[in-house]
């Protein structure tokens, strides 16, 4: 149990993980994530381009048919002596313009391939790098899943959005245009009509889009509540087991699936009306241009035309058709879009989130230096890989700089500390650690103990006192060079993917092979690790979920080791290991720890008893301290915990 | 695979057949819908005639109106039968799970089975719809307009057997390029996934060690891949709409070519073929050649949702090899256990066996303790007892009778078990208590939690026994969350209790009150307690030292102390000080 997920307040009632509710169109993000284009400029300008070519030439292949009959085939039938050459030529025109109306779509989609995945590239980029620079207390408050959720749903609704809707919305938009124009040169009458009518078919269509929207978010809901419950009971399954308890689970679980069965049902339905119906009105819309347009060619109706005031031809009518058609269509595709638009803008707005949340500030100027004495005994830089490491502590006042050797002292001077700034968790606690010393937290769960290991390293920010290393308060030095001097050894060990000596070298990217094994050695995980298929080199995977828990804090001990920092921190680092194990773990412990300054947290009083200094923390303070003896002499909350008459977790 | 799946249509057996059906029919009106206009346009609009033009309307709207109507009967049979066959498919696996051996539990693990029960059965269940709804429609669309076309002019129609098996080609030359990109795309999708699990997960790690910019270096190398990758898939299936097109172009002008010729050579445009005639061939080339295009859209999208039909179907084939007895024993006699010559292997394949040849007879209401060292197989040991695993070789008995012939629930709701790596359930202290006990009532939920040392800090919590649990019972301290599964598992009133390392964040005190209300409260249970600490233990009638699976020494405490070996030295290196008091 890590200190932390005790003391900081979750949110709650936030909505079930997994619920995505498409929010309404957010014009500052949609901004937002359109300027991602704009490094594409160019690109996207050709993509135009190619669409206005490749929509072209599919309206000319709808208004080929009237050139063909009007301006061809009737004249031949008249008079077939005009012969064929005339149409051969047309039709030789017509093959080079849909040929590059063809090379026009393949260029566009394979430019759209870079732009789509180069945008989602930035995106994920900036991302993953801004996450490494948010402070921890962003990874307390903000759960795992959520977290991935951005990295995987969010992303992906991008994705969607980039390389289908953004095409689909260019081509739509372009036919629709190019074809509104085609009909209003043909027809003033008939296009109005269109246009009265998409009034009714958009008032139908975004009367179900509403309502399948709404059941679309209630799908979303129950899924997110089944998917809790699995996860839940899943995890739980071994005790399901133990307790017979299968016919419950199974009770619950059927009545949340019936649910979310009927929910699905209902947001599926509802968008699959939307096709044929689309369709349908398409249909209609033809059948009434048609009696209209048959009406007024038959009745000689003046026909008022873009360019030109005349009768109504049949031709005219034959080729409105046939555009009415195309520009239907196109209308249904864009609806279909609105949805997923809806749903990629929200995933942006999410991730804009994490981009935008505040990074880590980083005041610090004080650096870490390798360094050597020179004849007079004074610390000097150097670029050479010494073992001597300094401070280096640039003045502004006067533009000197001084070197302080790095030791390992470190002293905390009447610290208060709060999570969140209305409670205080740490009250008044001064330690004082001398180079070489071991200074042990003893405490209940909540009582503080990993918080003040965790203020030593800044993953938090004190409220009130100082903390001094070397003599150098923390807030002046750089927090990369503060961590590079602090090792951190957790109970819950994370491994990374990857052989077990990159693992081990994790710290020191540059250690060699030997300096690993050594290590690996010292923290008597040599052993097991050459028992391993490959030894050193095996790969482990998912957290190297193929090791006990035992084995895994051995690697983090080892891989402590490696980065051979002068100060060492070790909460609950042998909690996994066997008694047995550990006294056999404990030689390589005190090897390790032996120059360093080292603060443990532990669960067995046996480990941390040869301590130099014990501290007792109670709700945040230190309530008793002093070495192992001085502490049980004094009869006082120690003594009892160390007797075990009173519980320690 | 398909076998397994199938099981689950059930009751959306009706709408899963009447959705190809009306999709057919769909597609019929849809494919008439064309030559209706060709009639319009040539006996109507043509001749000038209104009334025809009005006879045509109606009647294209009438097919019109039945193609809404069949496509929206389809569009709700589909969803109604996806989502029914998504809820059996995920009971159905649920409930395999339910009866899965803790065997197949750990070969799965849970975290893969709840990616197979949400992720993977809804790609089913798309895949499921779209079967349904296009696999039957657009290769009839394609038939019928052929059909259609061939009535219209059957000349003209041979422009398809050319255009046909040119798409066809191109289109399988396509997904046999794109389909493996593809398939890596995904496996590095993976890696990203599991390298920013990784460092959410492990980010105090990477704060610690200062390793951020490695991490973002080893990030940007998969997005690189990721990019490289997906923008070659994209680019290769790029090639598909131009493909179409050309198809479709092609078609038009042949059409038109070929079209002119017979119209101009029958001299007249009416008995052979017409304006309208020309028309709805145009139509029917789009028909034809976008029915390809979805068969092959569809055949990328199934091929991607196999691998998930495999894994959730691997669910639902997962045997249950742990069934009740036949001779379906419902009493347990009492409280015995014995192991004879037992031997036990976690898989076939295993070189070792977990347990070796292990025998040992355990009397009713004995207290028994377990010591070993990690990996000593002191739990495997334990779990053969309410039969979570079967013996590789040799018997276990319990109440005198192989535990292969009782009933399970009636074995396992009399040796109740509380697990080292256990669970709470989000709900109340109260319901998960009365996992133990269904009916139990408020005061016997209250008796068990005094005598698991529960009560003492369940009272000091604002809601008492109401106290909300939060999922995994993270609210609790580790301590106090092994005092609640202990209360839970005495609910039971079980003739075998087992403690599986369930005290180790208990501190003594009240570790040795718990024990002694065992020895007054229960004394007719067997009770069976792994502990790592040996003050836990020290007073059971019976220790048994376990060393890889053997059991290397048993007696009392002072036989075991005084014969030496693993158990003196574990004792006196945990008793060096550190519980001289006790």
């Amino acid at each position: 149990m890590s200190d932390t997920k005790q003391a900081v307040p979750m949110p709650k009632g936030r909505p079930p993980k997994g619920a995505r509710v498409p929010m309404k169109m957010d014009k500052t993000t949609m901004k937002r994530l359109l300027g991602y284009l704009k490094p594409f400029r160019g690109q996207l300008a050709v993509v135009v381009i190619c669409t206005l070519l490749t929509t072209g030439a599919s309206v000319m292949s709808n208004l080929f048919l009237q050139t063909l009959v009007n301006d061809y085939v009737l004249p031949l039938v008249g008079d077939p002596s005009i012969g064929f050459g005339g149409l051969l030529k047309a039709l030789c025109v017509m093959a080079g313009l849909f040929l590059l109306g063809a090379v026009s779509a393949l260029i566009n989609a394979r430019i759209m391939a870079n732009v789509s995945q180069g945008v989602l590239k930035t995106i994920r980029d900036e991302m993953f790098t801004h996450m490494q620079s948010l402070p921890i207390s962003y990874f307390d408050t903000h759960p795992y899943g959520d977290i991935m959720s951005f990295y995987t749903n969010d992303a992906d609704a991008m994705q969607q959005m980039l390389s289908q809707s953004i095409p689909t919305i260019l081509n739509s938009g372009v036919t629709i245009i190019t074809v509104f124009f085609s009909m209003l040169h043909l027809s003033v009458w008939l296009t109005l009509i269109v246009i009265a009518f998409l009034g009714v078919m958009m008032l139908i269509t975004s009367g179900i889009s509403k309502k399948s929207g709404s059941y679309f978010m209630k799908q979303q809901f129950s899924t997110a509540d089944v998917n809790g419950y699995i996860e839940e009971m899943i995890n739980g399954q071994k005790v399901v087991k133990i307790f017979c308890h299968e016919e419950q689970s199974k009770e619950q679980f059927d009545k949340k699936n019936a649910e979310l069965c009927e929910n699905t049902y209902r947001a599926n339905a509802n968008a699959n009306i939307l096709m044929p119906l689309n369709n349908a009105l398409g249909y209609v819309l033809y059948v009434i241009l048609a009696v209209v347009g048959g009406v007024m060619a038959i009745n000689n109706v003046t026909n008022v035309a873009c360019f030109a005031v005349n009768t109504m031809t049949l031709g005219a009518i034959v080729a409105f058709l046939q555009l009415s058609r195309s520009f239907i269509n196109p209308i249904g595709q864009l609806s279909q879009q609105v949805n997923l638009i809806a749903m990629a803008v929200a995933g942006a707005k999410r991730i804009f989130t994490l981009i935008d949340e505040k990074p880590e500030t980083d005041d610090g100027y004080v650096t870490l230096v390798n360094a050597k004495r020179n004849e007079k005994g004074e610390l000097v830089e150097t670029t050479e890989r010494t073992h001597l490491w300094a401070w280096k502590h640039p003045h502004t006042a006067d533009g000197s700089v001084t070197y302080t050797e790095l030791k390992g002292n470190v002293v905390l001077d009447d610290v208060d500390f709060g999570y969140v700034p209305e409670k205080t968790v740490l009250h008044n606690i001064s330690i004082y650690a001398e180079p070489g010393q071991k200074i042990a937290f003893v405490g209940a769960t909540g009582a503080g103990k990993t918080t003040i290991t965790n203020l030593i390293n800044r993953f938090y920010d004190i409220a009130d006192g100082k903390i001094r290393y070397d003599g150098i308060n923390i807030n002046k030095i750089k927090k990369a060079d503060l961590r590079h001097s602090l090792g951190v050894v957790l109970q819950d060990v994370n491994l990374f993917t990857g052989t077990v000596m990159d693992n081990l070298r994790y710290g020191k990217p540059d250690a060699t092979d030997e300096e690993c094994i050594a290590a690996a050695k010292l923290a008597n995980a040599d052993s097991f690790i050459r028992m391993l298929p490959q030894g050193y080199n095996t790969v482990l995977k998912g957290d190297g979920s193929g090791l006990s828990q035992g084995q895994r804090q051995l690697i983090s001990i080892a891989r402590a080791a490696v980065a051979d920092p002068p100060v060492m921190i070790l909460d609950e680092a042998t909690s996994s290991i066997d008694t047995h194990t550990e006294a056999v773990v404990q030689a390589g412990m005190d090897a390790l720890m032996k120059g360093r300054t080292v603060f443990v947290i532990a669960h067995r009083l046996s480990t941390v008893k040869n301590s130099d200094v014990i501290m007792v923390l109670d709700q945040g303070r230190i309530i008793e301290r002093g070495s192992h003896e001085k502490l049980i002499a004094e009869k006082g909350q120690y003594y009892k915990l160390y007797t075990g008459a009173f519980e320690l977790e | 695979m398909i076998k397994a799946l199938a099981k689950c249509i059930r009751d959306a057996k009706v709408p899963a057949i009447l959705t190809p059906i009306f999709m057919l029919a769909e597609a019929f009106t849809e494919v008439c819908i064309p030559t209706v206009m060709k009639y319009m346009i040539d006996f109507g609009i043509n001749q000038g005639d209104i009334n025809n033009v009005v006879k045509y309307g109606v009647m294209l709207l009438a097919f019109t109106l039945a193609s809404m109507m069949f496509g929206v009967t389809a569009g709700v049979t589909a969803s109604r039968a996806s989502s029914r066959f998504a809820k059996n498919l995920r009971q159905d696996m649920y409930y395999n799970i339910q009866r899965f051996t803790f065997s197949s539990i750990d070969k799965f693990s849970p975290a893969s089975l709840v990616t197979r029960l949400t992720t993977d059965v809804n790609r089913v269940q798309m895949a499921f719809q779209m079967i349904i709804r296009i696999t039957f429609r657009a290769p009839a669309m394609l038939i019928f307009a052929f059909i259609f076309s061939f009535r219209t002019s059957p000349k003209l129609s041979t422009v398809f057997l050319f255009a046909i098996p040119f798409l066809v080609i191109v289109l399988a030359i396509i997904i046999k390029v794109a389909f493996p990109i593809f398939n890596k795309t995904f496996k590095t999708y993976d890696d990203l996934n599991e390298c920013v699990e990784e460092n959410v997960r492990g980010i105090r790690v990477v704060k610690s060690f200062v390793q951020e910019e490695h991490e973002k270096s080893k990030f940007g190398k998969i997005s690189d891949k990721i990019f490289e990758l997906f923008t070659k898939a994209e680019k290769t299936v790029a090639f598909n709409a131009p493909a179409m097109q050309i198809a479709v172009y092609a078609c038009v002008i042949a059409i038109s070519w070929l079209g002119a010729h017979a119209i101009v050579e029958s001299g007249n445009a009416e008995p052979g073929l017409t304006v309208g005639g020309l028309t709805s061939l145009f139509t029917y080339t789009m028909q034809i050649l976008m029915s390809l295009m979805m068969l092959s859209m569809i055949f990328v999208m199934l091929t991607m949702s196999k691998a998930s039909a495999d894994r959730t179907a691997e669910v639902l084939r997962e045997g249950c090899d742990i069934n009740d007895g036949e001779r379906n024993i419902k009493e347990l006699k009492d409280g015995s256990v014995e192991f004879k010559n037992v031997c036990f292997k976690y898989s076939e394949t295993a070189e070792n066996n977990a347990l070796d040849h292990i025998s040992v007879k355990i009397n009713s209401g004995e207290t028994i303790g377990i010591i070993g060292g990690t990996g000593s197989s002191k739990s495997t040991f334990v779990q053969m007892i309410p039969r979570l695993y079967d013996t590789t070789e040799g018997e276990v008995f319990v109440g005198g009778e192989n535990v292969r012939d009782y009933n399970l629930e009636a074995l396992r709701n009399n040796v109740a078990m509380v697990l080292q790596k256990n669970t709470l359930f989000s709900g109340t202290i109260y319901d998960n208590i009365r996992w133990g006990n269904e009916n139990a009532s408020d005061e016997d939920v209250q008796r068990v939690c005094k005598l698991a040392c529960a009560d003492e800090f369940i009272q000091k919590f604002p809601d008492k026994y109401n106290t909300h649990i939060e999922q995994g019972g993270t609210n609790v301290s580790g301590g106090q969350k092994q005092r609640l599964c202990i209360a839970r598992a005495l609910l039971k009133h079980p003739k075998i209790l087992i403690l599986d390392d369930s005290t180790s964040a208990v501190d003594t005190h009240t570790d040795a009150l718990i024990r002694k209300a065992f020895r007054e409260e229960i004394p007719n249970t067997t009770k069976i307690i792994i502990a790592q600490r040996v003050s836990s233990i020290c007073d059971a009638d019976k220790i048994i030292v376990l060393e890889n699976g053997k059991i290397s020494d048993m007696g009392t405490h002072e036989e075991l102390y005084n014969r030496g070996g693993i158990y003196r030295e574990i004792y006196d290196q945990q008793t060096k000080g550190a519980n001289d008091d006790e």
